[in-house]
């Protein structure tokens, strides 16, 4: 009887220090968690619904690249690059390529540059298009992702007219492309023109001027030009904030200097900008790609079969001249054993990816693999100011914040 | 005037003397560099310059020079200066027994988790850095995994079993130390009998 008295007044749970005192609830979002569209955790603490600071944990997918990248000869990089943002591989792919071709002193053809910005550009509309779907889930719409995901469908369709995968593309050789594009790739390009703007029409309709997005999206997740040139930030979140910073027009590569388009700029930085950004971006590229497509038609005859540069000791000879020829021989095994030495230097180039400027740092120590070779990732860089983007806010709008920012985690942990 | 590559180098000279040095131009990108301990001075010298402007960090990292004694360990900053449109990258070295370089993170916001980074597979110290901590790796992981001496994988791990790709196993192609295909190292030291298996 003495006992119930003496049993109750006892602590038999084993309470963490200072957790009876504090007033702020820790929530685990993530690693694993459907609105994290990626593996990254984000630790929070809620007072209620606001919150009030935010730990982010990443590296759940890091798988090395840049150490394995220094056991590699150039063209065994790509498959790494491509699993990086892999939403849009054939941007890092390309942007793999015209580092190795900056480092290499290579001149590549006009008609090879030409259909490089078409894929890029319909690797850029695959991303943006998942992006802008996913916010629109993540406030409750699902139609429109589901909608628009047909048509990323035939973007991985066109890609596997080409180089024959449709997500991790390894697209491209370092000099051009593996083959060139047949007739089967043009008609679902020229499909995919015709049919995308109706579709990307409907899609704007459901959301754009939706009272409800508009009220989930607008004025939440902001950030001023200052702070997100400070924190790194490039591509549509740095231009949802008002910089127009773009690297197809700051350090044109692969002849964007011939295209003629615009860049579209926000001006508050929050989730709404950054969505209508990507939605006009979607429609510049989808403009480029139509002028980019005429430009590829003008070529005729002979240079119409140009799909690579001649550069025999990175690009892989045609198979009938190495059965017959000594040098193409020669040359095949060079390249497939690794031993061709790379001139020494040190070279960054970067490109306009998904994201922002994915940045290739290269260094060469006249071997067959590179010294060093560092990715400059835009997601990793401007996630550090998510505390920064939501503190204050509210928990679902911190969930939007994270879709909106078109977090991806491959590039984030490399 | 036009901002080149020469007006920032004699600038440079001008503002640091003989203490900034190793002026190169790779693939038109100006690369210099300085003592470590001059790295903020100079940072902030190409931040609040009116010409200059070198105002956004595009990326930071490190290398690993192993024979280089004394400045093994470069972090190397790139700059851009977005309204010129101008990129520079600058060095400093630091020796591998105390690498201690001072954190940019009061200038730079990007600088954090860059800096985290770079400690994580280098072990740079950056002094003064809010918060050094591993980011990409485990947090329990005491190697530098960057370094030139680590190998490309993990020699002591012993969950895989890599006999199917012809290492490890009973008779221990490819490995020196361990065996792999062991469940647990107390099982891979005890002896072998030569022989028992045929590949």
């Amino acid at each position: 009887m003495g006992r119930s008295g003496g049993a109750m007044a006892e602590q038999h749970i084993k309470l963490p220090e200072g957790s009876i005192e504090k007033t702020t609830t820790t929530l685990n979002l993530g690693p694993t968690h459907p609105a994290t569209h990626g593996v990254f955790q984000n630790i929070l603490e809620l007072d209620g619904e606001r919150i009030v600071s935010a730990e982010q944990t990443i590296g759940y997918i890091h798988r090395a690249f840049e150490k394995i990248a220094e056991r590699r000869p150039l063209y065994q990089i790509t498959p790494l690059t491509d699993r990086m943002n892999y939403c849009s591989s054939p941007i890092n792919n390309m942007g793999w390529h015209l580092t190795c071709e900056k480092l290499l002193n290579i001149k590549v053809p006009k008609r090879v540059d030409y259909l490089r910005v078409i894929i890029m550009e319909l690797a850029r509309i695959g991303d943006h298009l998942i992006c802008n779907s996913i916010v629109g889930v993540d406030a409750g719409a699902y139609t429109g992702f589901l909608y628009l995901m047909q048509y990323r469908e035939l973007i991985y369709e066109i890609w596997e007219e080409v180089c024959g995968s449709r997500l991790t593309t390894n697209i491209g050789r370092i000099g051009g492309f593996e083959r060139n594009f047949n007739d089967i790739a043009f008609q679902k390009l020229e499909k995919f023109l015709r049919e995308y703007p109706k579709v990307l029409k409907e899609f704007e309709n459901l959301f754009q001027r939706n009272r409800i997005f508009m009220d989930r999206t607008m004025g939440t997740g902001a950030i001023s030009a200052e702070r997100a040139l400070n924190y790194g930030f490039t591509g549509p979140n740095l231009r949802a904030a008002g910089v127009d910073y773009d690297v197809r027009i700051h350090t044109p590569y692969s002849s964007y200097e011939d295209f003629d388009f615009t860049i579209p700029v926000g001006t508050t930085g929050d989730n709404y900008d950054r969505w209508l950004v990507r939605s006009q971006e979607m429609w510049q590229s989808l403009n480029i790609i139509e002028q980019a497509y005429k430009k590829v038609q003008e070529f005729k005859g002979a240079e119409a079969e140009v799909y690579h540069a001649d550069v025999p000791e990175y690009y892989l000879p045609e198979k009938e001249d190495v059965y017959t020829k000594m040098e193409a021989l020669i040359w095949h095994f060079k390249i497939i054993m690794g031993e061709i030495n790379m001139p020494v230097g040190e070279v960054y180039q970067s490109v306009e990816g998904g994201n922002g400027e994915l940045g290739f740092y290269l260094i060469s120590d006249g071997g067959r693999t590179p010294y060093r070779l560092h990715f400059r990732r835009p997601c990793f860089i401007y996630y550090q100011a998510f505390e920064e983007l939501v503190k204050g806010g509210m928990l679902s709008d911190a969930i939007i914040t994270m879709s909106s920012l078109n977090l991806i985690a491959g590039e984030m942990d490399s | 005037m036009a901002l080149t590559n020469e007006y920032i180098k004699t600038r440079l000279l001008e503002r640091f003397g003989e203490q900034v040095s190793g002026f190169t131009e790779s693939y038109d990108m100006l690369t210099f560099e300085a003592p470590k301990d001059l790295n903020l001075k100079v940072l902030n010298f190409l931040y609040d310059d009116e010409q200059l402007k070198f105002r956004f960090l595009t990326t930071l990292c490190a290398v690993h020079y192993p024979e280089n004694k004394g400045r093994e360990l470069a972090v190397v900053y790139h700059l851009h200066n977005i309204v010129d449109n101008i990129r520079i990258r600058f060095k400093v070295y630091t020796d591998i027994v105390q690498p201690d370089i001072y954190t940019a993170t009061g200038l730079f916001s990007a600088a954090n988790w860059l800096e985290r980074e770079t400690y994580d597979f280098y072990g740079v110290n950056f002094i003064g850095h809010p918060n050094l901590k591993r980011i990409l790796n485990v947090d329990e992981m005491d190697y530098f995994p960057m370094r030139k001496e680590y190998p490309l994988e993990d020699q002591t791990r012993i969950d895989k079993d890599d006999e199917m790709f012809g290492r490890g196993g009973k008779l221990g192609f490819g490995t020196d130390t361990t065996d792999h295909g062991k469940a647990t190292i107390a099982e891979a030291e005890k002896p072998r009998d030569a022989g028992a298996d045929v590949i």
